[in-house]
């Protein structure tokens, strides 16, 4: 049996080797709609109270587009791509070959193209999962939001806020080489799927 | 001067005229506030869920509805207010992404703003205004030197109730 709230530095150091082959995999996918470099930084996996997660994009109130799906398959959990509105802005004029500082408001088109970008990623992001564990994660279709931080991420937070009161995440943040985007992207396992990950790469 | 005294996630905070407390972002979240007109006493708490029984494990009763509510209720007395004047407010309970096969977890808006009214009916507190449900986040202050419940949102402007 796996405790999933005390992973012994090798578990650890195993979904931070994963989150970085995946964000690796998203960040090229990404790159390669918007012709632009992106970096990313180490994957945070970290265990943090719960009520700490809306800082990590900003605060509670900072007004973000999050694009959520659910996973399914033998380890489901949630994912969230949040993107600080104007980096939205940004990305969605970027791929609408629009000048930048065109986009002010969201319209149907403009949602639909980010919950692709979300889908795209989400896709390349479980795929190294799959190659490391063999367990195949299958992506829900996207939906997006625009609202606060923290109105977003009670999505994924109430859930995890019933088995206990500290939350997993793998996170990480992406930055376009010209400081236009930043986003952030987790994966948040629900209780239980954890362990089956941790047994899927062979760290028990 | 009023001193603004933030209300976290999970979380609560009681006090007198002329504080205010304001909480952040509440999706699905529910904050629920109890004020005194009289003695100027009140609180606001930001519930997660909706009922303490249903979860594994936890050591945090300000997560639930059904543990947070009757802790802040004693707070609130101890400051001076009296139960028979208690009034409460409660906004949030959104449901913030709509899928069409939303499972349960995702509803968890509608349960909360549900239980939350059945655990005030039952603790005998009268709740006077409300503004729950649809899919946007709300940032809520109560000021306790009036008792105006304050409800911004992003698209859709602020109101008091």
């Amino acid at each position: 049996m796996i405790d999933e709230l005390n992973l012994s530095p090798i578990q650890l150091d195993a979904l931070r080797e994963i989150g970085n082959v995946g964000a690796g995999n998203s960040a090229t996918a990404l790159s390669q709609i918007i012709n632009k470099r992106i970096d990313m930084n180490v994957p945070k996996v970290a265990l943090v109270p719960i009520e700490t997660v809306p800082d990590l994009v900003g605060g509670p109130d900072t007004i973000v587009v999050g694009v959520f799906l659910r996973v399914y398959g033998r380890a489901p959990g949630n994912i969230l791509f949040l993107l600080p509105q104007k980096s939205a802005f940004y990305l969605v004029d970027t791929l609408m070959g629009r000048e930048h500082g065109t986009t002010k408001k969201l319209d149907f088109m403009d949602e639909s193209a980010l919950m692709e970008i979300g889908n795209i990623l989400s896709g390349a992001y479980l795929n190294a999962f799959f190659n490391f564990t063999h367990i195949s994660m299958l992506p829900s279709i996207p939906a997006l939001a625009m609202d606060m931080a923290g109105a977003i991420l009670n999505v994924i937070l109430v859930q995890l806020g019933q088995m206990g009161d500290q939350a997993l995440v793998i996170e990480t943040e992406f930055l376009a080489e010209d400081d236009g985007i930043n986003g952030h992207f987790f994966l948040v396992p629900d209780p239980g799927s954890l362990g089956i990950l941790i047994k899927g790469v062979g760290v028990e | 001067m009023a001193s603004l005294i933030r209300v976290g996630m999970a979380d609560y905070k009681v006090g007198r005229a002329p504080s205010v407390l304001i909480s952040y972002g509440l999706g699905s979240c529910i904050g629920i506030s109890l004020y005194d007109p009289q003695t100027k006493v009140g609180g606001l708490l930001h519930i997660m869920l909706p009922d303490s029984t249903q979860a594994r494990a936890s050591d945090n009763p300000a997560k639930f509805a059904d543990t947070g509510l009757p802790l802040m209720l004693n707070d609130v007395l101890s400051l001076g207010a009296s139960k028979a004047r208690l009034v409460a407010k409660i906004a949030g309970g959104a449901q913030m992404f709509a899928f069409s096969n939303a499972t349960d977890i995702m509803r968890v808006g509608n349960r909360n703003a549900e239980t939350v009214k059945k655990i005030l009916q039952r603790m005998g507190i009268r709740l006077i205004a409300e503004d729950t449900g649809g899919n946007y986040g709300r940032t809520v202050q109560i000021d306790l030197s009036n008792g105006v419940y304050k409800v911004k949102t992003i698209d859709r402007g602020e109101k008091d109730i």
